[in-house]
């Protein structure tokens, strides 16, 4: 296709993208470097028949008039980046300093907000990612052994997790595990606590949620699974049963080398999605004791009193980074690949 | 695997069948429960005293004198304007879908029909764009919106949906237009075509499939989408899941939590039904990106 053809028929598509997804990433950028202005104060005195007191009010009017002078707000540089919000540069200094053994600096340090949610992404990530690849590739197998009759129904009910919004998602099983719900309640009365719920612990929402993300992305592995299962070639099969493999050696020296490059997209996809975690944590209302860093950056811009754009943005830049380290080898290898072939 | 050489043994036939049986009722259970609680009260569903309550139905019989009530629904919908909220979805919906069929057709077809460099560059920009959190991208937007004023109505949050959603469909439609025979287009541009009629009256009518696909999987993102509809649109034009978390309640305010279950089933349903109509779609596009690459 001749270069003036393809610029028109690439041209709306590209725009969308450039002025949408292009500019709103540097717009984060530019975000990231200011921060909002602070209130202006004035002494008011008072008087009354008792005498005077002098006291410090906020003074609106000037408040916003600076506010609408410069909307974006204060230049910061680097200054948010390093504050106790986000990398708190000068807090693991002093931590680094004060505390006696490693393990009492690495608490403090996971204490801080920005670390916290890193290490909870992170977690989740790690825990999520290969359990769905596991899930989904199972139940693609067994799936692929049942009558091709019933298999239509049988995908239908494997895929509903997957097809609703992670807010409904988490908010039905929300419903199921509370502690005023069907399953939570019983758990409480099998355990014999009372105050056994949810919310009560860190490591139980913390497995609540990954286990949420379980449910949520293992029918999209299966999906992709049981289609790559269908190309699986015959011959070599039936060559390895008479040659005596069992199925675990048929599944692992024929059917797993053949829809590897399946596997790949499938990690890298789930991963990336993984990575954005936040609308399970509002379902499970999980604020408390899990956050991630997309969450970070939602709770900046729901701000009641003054929408945090410049702590936001530094957030999301630090994330857009971790998201670039997670796709560096595979655009490496897309690369080194597209040269060879050429 | 079916395979005629393949004998199973009957205790690995049983596993299978328990295995499926138990995934299936994980899978499922959670929106049947949800479905049969939201015809209870509130007392029921969520029992602080007995669990056995949300099927047997005690306060609700008490509340309401029937076993099941619709209550919720009818509240929701009028006093909770959940139907504000579906009009709103569906606009949305409707418009996301036709303009990103119509710039992703387009896009894709180029793409797939250029030899260029620059064709596998794209393709990889829109392989980060797509790897972008949502939230990222909005904290972008916002501020410049407010700027423009152009925050919080529907048409800016149609075309930030659009723009979102534009990469995952040109590597769909990509793979797609890729199945479609180049010497296609390529007779019809001899017979005097333009590249347009060629991609209009020869390409179009073979790529149907494809093209429903692609509007599905634009349509469950503009109807799932929480992330940008929540922070883009005002209280006024909220859709359908930012509405359902309003009715969870925050801090400040009380919400009502059988708003919101009843909310969660009128949500889900339709986008059931166009799954089960649709499931061969769903699926050939889950793997379309995958399996051939």
């Amino acid at each position: 296709m001749p270069n003036k053809t393809f610029f028109w028929f690439f041209l709306p598509t590209g725009l969308a993208m450039i002025l949408f997804i292009g500019l709103p990433i540097i717009s984060t950028g530019i975000q990231s470097f200011y921060a909002q202005h602070d209130q202006v104060v004035k002494e008011v005195k008072k008087c009354d028949p008792f005498g005077c007191t002098v006291s410090i009010v906020v003074d609106n009017e000037e408040t916003t008039k600076i506010r609408d002078a410069k909307p974006l707000g204060k230049f910061n540089g680097f200054g948010t980046y390093t504050d106790r919000n986000h990398l708190a540069v000068d807090e693991i200094k002093k931590f680094w300093n004060e505390t006696e053994s490693f393990g009492a600096f690495v608490d403090q340090v996971t204490n801080l907000p920005f670390y916290k949610a890193l290490i909870f992404t992170l977690t989740y990530c790690l825990f999520v990612t290969p359990n769905v690849l596991l899930l989904g590739f199972i139940i693609a197998l067994s799936l692929n052994a049942v009558a091709r009759k019933i298999r239509g129904p049988l995908i239908f009910g494997t895929i509903l997790p997957m097809i609703v919004t992670p807010l409904v998602g988490s908010l039905v099983l929300f419903w199921m595990i509370d502690s005023q719900g069907i399953i939570g309640a019983n758990i409480q009365n099998l355990m014999n606590d009372p105050y056994l719920s949810l919310k009560s612990s860190k490591t139980l929402t913390w497995i609540t949620i990954i286990i949420y993300g379980i449910w949520h992305h293992s029918p999209f592995a299966f999906v992709v699974f049981y289609a790559a299962l269908q190309t699986v070639p015959q011959e070599p099969i039936e060559a390895a049963i008479i040659d005596g493999a069992s199925r675990l050696q048929r599944i692992k020296h024929i059917v797993l080398p053949h829809i590897y490059p399946v596997v790949t997209f499938v990690a890298l996809i789930s991963l990336m999605d993984n990575f954005r975690v936040f609308e399970p944590i509002i379902g499970f209302s999980a604020e408390g004791s899990a956050q991630s860093l997309s969450w970070l950056i939602y709770d900046n811009l729901v701000n009641e009193e003054v929408i945090l754009f410049g702590s936001a943005a530094a957030t999301s830049m630090m994330t857009i980074i971790g998201i670039a380290i997670l796709l560096a080898p595979v655009l490496i290898r897309t690369w080194k690949e597209f040269k060879t072939a050429r | 695997m079916d395979y005629g050489l393949d004998t199973k043994s009957t205790r690995l036939k049983t596993f299978n069948t328990i295995f499926i049986i138990t995934w299936l009722l994980i899978a499922c259970f959670p929106f049947i429960w949800t479905f049969w609680g939201s015809f209870k009260v509130r007392a029921d569903f969520f029992s602080r005293s007995d669990w056995w309550y949300a099927i047997s139905a005690f306060n609700t019989l008490v509340e309401t004198g029937g076993k099941f009530t619709t209550n919720a629904y009818t509240e929701a919908w009028t006093e909770g304007e959940f139907w504000k909220a579906s009009k709103n979805t569906i606009i949305v919906t409707v418009f996301v879908v036709s303009i990103s069929l119509f710039l992703g057709t387009l896009g894709a077809y180029a793409l797939s029909r250029s030899t260029e460099k620059y064709a596998f560059w794209i393709l990889m920009i829109a392989l980060i764009f797509r790897a972008m959190p949502h939230i990222t991208l909005v904290s972008g937007y916002l501020f410049p919106f407010f700027e423009l004023q152009i925050w919080g109505i529907l048409p800016t949050t149609i075309v930030v949906l659009v723009a979102i959603n534009q990469p995952f469909t040109l590597w769909l439609l990509y793979s797609f237009f890729k199945t479609v025979p180049k010497e296609l287009d390529e007779s019809a541009l001899i017979d005097g075509c333009s590249y347009f009629q060629a991609f209009r009256h020869i390409i179009m009518p073979v790529m149907w499939p494809g093209v429903i696909t692609a509007g599905l999987f634009s349509l469950m993102l503009a109807y799932n989408d929480f992330t940008v509809t929540a922070l883009l649109l005002n209280q006024e034009n909220h859709t359908m899941v930012p509405k359902i978390q309003s009715y969870l309640g925050t801090n400040q305010h009380e919400g009502n939590l059988m708003w919101a279950v009843s909310a969660v089933v009128s949500a889900t349903a339709p986008l059931f039904m166009l799954v089960m109509f649709f499931q061969r779609q769903v699926i050939s596009g889950l793997t379309a990106g995958a399996v051939k690459g």
